[in-house]
């Protein structure tokens, strides 16, 4: 399981992030912030070549002490952070592909809802 | 004071082996002076590494321990003797070259060879021993013949090392000549292959113990060998069987049985395996092997924490690691290794850091305030402690249990006190700040700025204020900026803190401003504190302190926030720019139209928002615009004391929007021009005390958080529609207005009769009807002539000319005399001439400028007002002479 999830704007600034009850939020939120840099980087490394096939999952961004971060960049530049344990070493490359799928159909399916107005802070219940 | 996971100097230097030159009088004898500055100056790296030590020929050199033939009863005490190293590499030489003065053509050969031989003698005496090799080097006049030809060299070198029992190829010929560096360097390689046959010989002998060792109680003796054989191959300076034998070192530490006794022991060792590992294999330019290796040490004894009351040395051990890694790491990049964004040595110095804080804390947890330093003085020992990792009151001692529990808690008890006295704060942050330079090198600016956050961090907890206030403050706008609220909060809650202990009265403010903010995640509770100690700070009194600071801190705080109220000196106006923080009042100004004429008041509406949890109330406020003769109308003044609750113009009420209407008149001046809002001033606190002016630039409205193009999407508000019933989120922000001039009501013509001749001076009238209601003054006219671009382009000289009168000169452009007024209804006449070289069409622009007075909201004021005309002249030529030729014959 996720130990937190994070949907951040095309701007850099976050419309959601989640966080296990019991944890460190701000711990995250400075994981969640500072994996942003090695974001940008791919984008600004991939745009330069064509865009064609572009791939929207980055993968392993960059393997802290304790957690994984992965990465997943939209076309729209919308950008789904997912942090999990290092300790969690069952699961596989393709479920995190699958969560990001989910997530990415969730956003989906809410900025088609007509009350919600680009760059507004996501709320869910 | 070596602490647990220093290095030893030994092992951080690279190998060379020793070579001693013996028989040289450097004082006496100016040519070996040469000869030993040969050898010892200018080591460059091409060639080869050994180390050179002069030493007087009968110099002592350690005894050889007596070899063991059985390891039966043998029982290790220790895994790596801590002199062992140091032995070989300064003291145990490999080889010991003799110095000797002797041609071949020598008058007293036989004596002086039996000297020579005695010398050797002493030497090899003097090594007890072992298998350090000896050569000889003649020192002589004359160059060498070629070999074979000098029989009586060949014969009497013979002599000479069946004489020094030395074989043929340890007797080598040092010719005093001009080329004496390249014989060095001849010797030198030598020496070199002699040494390295003398490694290789120890490493064997050290090989062959292996047959008498067995497992259970020989473990140590395992590493201590492997370790002793790889060590050896690295003064070959063949590194690579070295990296084997190290790995294989490696290995045998982890087949120990590991207790709570032994595990600092087998720490210090394994780090300095892995030291040992990692280097070698950034030499040989495998760095992935030597990050994989130092994960997996990590990962090993991540977990062994050890005795729980000194778990603050496991994570200073750990955070040794890190730092070292991540040093020779930056090494191998400066040795041309390249590093990418998410593997460069910034993420080990920001664990060493995160390690070293959490030393910090456990030292703070575990150490007990009064501790006393105990008198059997357990740690007397350390700085001489016979095998690396021990502890010193215990030291050789290799069994499962402590022999004395009394000296094991003393022990403890004097490592507590001696980590209580180390200043955690400033380990931290030099770390710190070798990951920032790392990140920012490798184009990681968040990380970058979450590491400033911590050393901002540690420099509050090294109580360092001032500093950590500056840090703080540097990286504020950024999260601002990126609208990450939860870590901005965290960070000006502790920027708060810092500003309160030493009082920095700006800073405080305008921290304090931005936690009442509506973006700061604080609790509501959190914000009516400091919304009371604000108040408190503008009436003069001292504010409360925060929660969590130091105690004597705050007593220091307290102190200085007394002297300044009780001086009664009012601390100075501060201003605070407001554009920069998201404060708990926001300020929206607009014109009420996009621009006026200029005989209509203009308009400005002024909102103020307040997000403050409780009312608040300001004193002035006042609107600065580009031209400062306005301000006077822009100024709104309460009188009532701050903390009336009577509801009045300048009282805010959380949640509520206040409007100021403000109207004037323009001057003459602006007419034509843009008039824009400088800025928005309102000051908190009383006028004659302490006070604190904030200020907007431009009109106020929300440039950090709306500054994209979202508001694109969102319907604009008119702004002339009614702003109260409008959301403070949606309302614009127009800062800027045109003011036009009036429209002039004047009636002009240019009379022209016909076309005009080239050269002709023509006569032009204007004429000029008032058809205004009141009468006009100062009624100004004025001719000019309109260039086109491109006959300024073509012609170079003018080509009209304007002429008041036929006698004056010429010029262009034309002022008409002056009228002093023009009744309505009233025509005047001006004539003037214009004179044209060329034909062609020309434009006249005719401007006539008058004063008149309007009434603006009852007052009456002279208005300037101005009309333009252009009017075309045709010119043309008068005669046009054409020529032909009807007969060519003359009759």
């Amino acid at each position: 399981m996720a130990v937190c999830v994070a949907v951040i704007a095309k701007e850099n600034y976050p419309l959601y992030i989640k966080t296990l009850p019991n944890e460190n939020e701000l711990k995250f939120h400075y994981t969640v912030h500072t994996s942003l840099d090695v974001i940008e980087e791919r984008i600004h490394s991939v745009s330069k070549n064509t865009n064609d096939l572009r791939e929207l999952y980055l993968g392993l961004l960059y393997p802290t002490e304790d957690y994984k971060v992965y990465g997943y960049v939209t076309n729209s530049r919308i950008k789904f952070i997912i942090v999990i344990e290092s300790t969690n070493a069952t699961i596989r490359d393709n479920e995190i592909r699958s969560m990001f799928r989910k997530l990415h159909n969730a956003y989906t399916d809410m900025v088609c809802n007509p009350f919600y107005t680009n760059g507004d802070i996501i709320e869910s219940t | 004071m070596v602490s647990v996971g220093d290095l030893p100097e030994e092992l951080i230097a690279r190998p060379q082996a020793l070579v001693v030159l013996t028989g040289i009088d450097i004082v006496h004898n100016a040519e070996h002076l040469r000869i030993w500055d040969a050898f010892s100056n200018n080591r460059r790296p091409d060639r080869v590494p050994i180390q050179f030590k002069m030493l007087p020929g009968d110099h002592d050199y350690l005894k050889l321990k007596q070899k063991k033939t059985a390891y039966d009863w043998v029982i290790p005490k220790g895994i790596l003797k801590t002199n062992w190293m140091r032995k070989h590499l300064h003291d145990v030489p490999a080889v010991v070259v003799v110095f000797f003065e002797l041609d071949w053509d020598e008058q007293l050969w036989n004596e002086r060879k039996q000297a020579c031989a005695t010398f050797v003698e002493v030497v090899r005496t003097a090594l007890h021993g072992r298998q350090t090799r000896a050569a000889v080097v003649l020192i002589q006049k004359n160059a060498p013949l070629p070999p074979g030809e000098d029989v009586v060299a060949a014969d009497r070198a013979t002599q000479l090392c069946n004489a020094c029992e030395l074989s043929a190829k340890a007797l080598f010929v040092l010719p005093n000549s001009d080329h004496l560096l390249g014989y060095v360097i001849r010797l030198e390689n030598a020496f070199y292959e002699l040494a390295q046959a003398y490694y290789h010989h120890e490493s064997r002998v050290v090989k062959a113990h292996r047959d008498h060792l067995n497992k259970t109680t020989h473990a140590l003796l395992f590493v201590r060998h492997q370790f002793k054989v790889a060590f050896y191959n690295e003064l070959k300076q063949d590194s690579h069987t070295a990296l084997k034998h190290y790995r294989q070192a490696y290995l045998h530490l982890h087949e120990l049985r590991i207790t709570d006794y032994n595990l600092l022991e087998i720490k210090t060792n394994s780090c300095i395996v892995n030291f040992k590992i990692c280097k070698l294999c950034f030499e040989h330019n495998t760095p992935l092997d030597a990050i994989s290796q130092f994960r997996r040490h990590v990962d090993i004894y991540k977990s062994k924490i050890g005795t729980a009351d000194l778990a603050f040395e496991h994570s200073a051990w750990m955070s040794k690691q890190f730092a070292v890694f991540g040093d020779l790491f930056e090494e191998a990049i400066r040795a041309g290794l390249t590093a990418i964004q998410t593997q460069h040595p910034g993420f080990y110095y920001q664990e060493a850091a995160r390690y070293a804080i959490a030393r910090k804390q456990l030292c703070r947890g575990l150490c007990p305030a009064e501790l006393k330093y105990p008198a059997s003085d357990p740690l007397a020992e350390a700085d001489k402690m016979e095998y690396y990792g021990q502890r010193p009151w215990r030291q050789g001692h290799q069994s499962l249990e402590a022999p004395s529990v009394q000296k094991e808690r003393e022990g403890i008890q004097a490592l507590q006190y001696r980590e209580c006295q180390v200043d955690h704060s400033w380990l931290v942050i030099p770390l710190l700040s070798s990951a920032i330079a790392q990140f920012k090198k490798y184009k990681s600016p968040r990380m970058k700025r979450y590491l400033v956050v911590q050393m901002g961090e540690e420099y509050y907890h090294a109580k360092d204020y001032s500093k950590a206030l500056a840090l703080l403050g540097r990286v504020t706008w950024e999260y601002r900026s990126e609208r990450w609220w939860s870590i901005l909060t965290n960070i000006l809650q502790l920027s708060l803190r810092c500003a309160y202990l030493v009082m920095s009265f700006e800073e405080y403010v305008t921290v304090s401003i931005e936690l009442m903010g509506r973006y700061a995640q604080v609790p509501r509770e959190e914000k009516i504190r400091i919304q009371m100690n604000l108040h408190k700070i503008f009436q003069d009194e001292v504010p409360e302190p925060e929660h969590g600071c130091e105690h004597d801190s705050v007593e220091k705080g307290r102190a200085l926030w007394t002297t300044i109220s009780a001086g009664g000196k009012s601390r100075s106006p501060i201003v605070v720019e407001m554009n920069s923080i998201t404060a708990f009042v926001e300020c929206k100004a607009c014109f009420t139209a996009d621009s006026f004429l200029c005989e209509s008041p203009v308009t400005v509406k002024l909102g103020l928002h307040s997000f403050a949890p409780m009312p608040i109330r300001f004193s002035q406020l006042s609107v600065r615009f580009s031209n400062e003769a306005y301000n006077q109308f822009g100024i709104v003044v309460d009188e009532n004391a701050v903390d009336d609750p009577i509801e009045s113009t300048s009282y805010l009420k959380p949640g509520q929007t206040l409007w100021h209407t403000f109207q004037f008149i323009v001057e003459q001046d602006d007419v034509d021009c843009n008039l824009s809002i400088a800025g928005v001033d309102l000051v908190l606190g009383s006028l004659e005390g302490c006070c604190a002016t904030l200020r907007w630039t431009d009109g106020g409205g929300d440039a950090i958080v709306h500054p994209f193009a979202t508001q694109v999407h969102r319907k604009k508000v008119a702004l002339n529609a009614d702003f109260s019933v409008v959301s403070w989120d949606v309302l614009p922000s127009n800062y800027s207005t045109h003011i036009s001039p009036r429209e002039a009501n004047l009636d002009v013509q240019l009379l022209q009769k016909g076309p005009a001749l080239v050269n002709e001076f023509y006569l032009m009238t204007v004429s000029i009807t008032n058809t205004e209601v009141a009468q006009i003054s100062n009624v100004r006219t004025s001719i000019s002539v309109v260039t086109a671009v491109a006959d300024a382009v073509a012609t170079a000289q003018p080509n009209t000319f304007l002429y008041e009168d036929i006698d004056l000169p010429c010029s262009q452009l034309i002022s008409m005399p002056l009228l002093e007024e023009l009744k309505p209804n009233q025509k005047v006449d001006n004539v003037a001439y214009v004179r044209c070289v060329d034909s062609g069409a020309r434009l006249m622009c005719i401007q006539v400028s008058y004063q008149i007075p309007i009434d603006i909201s009852g007052k009456m004021s002279m208005c300037n007002c101005m009309k333009e005309i252009t009017s075309s002249i045709e010119v043309c030529e008068p005669f046009n002479i054409t020529v032909s030729l009807t007969n060519m014959k003359v009759c």
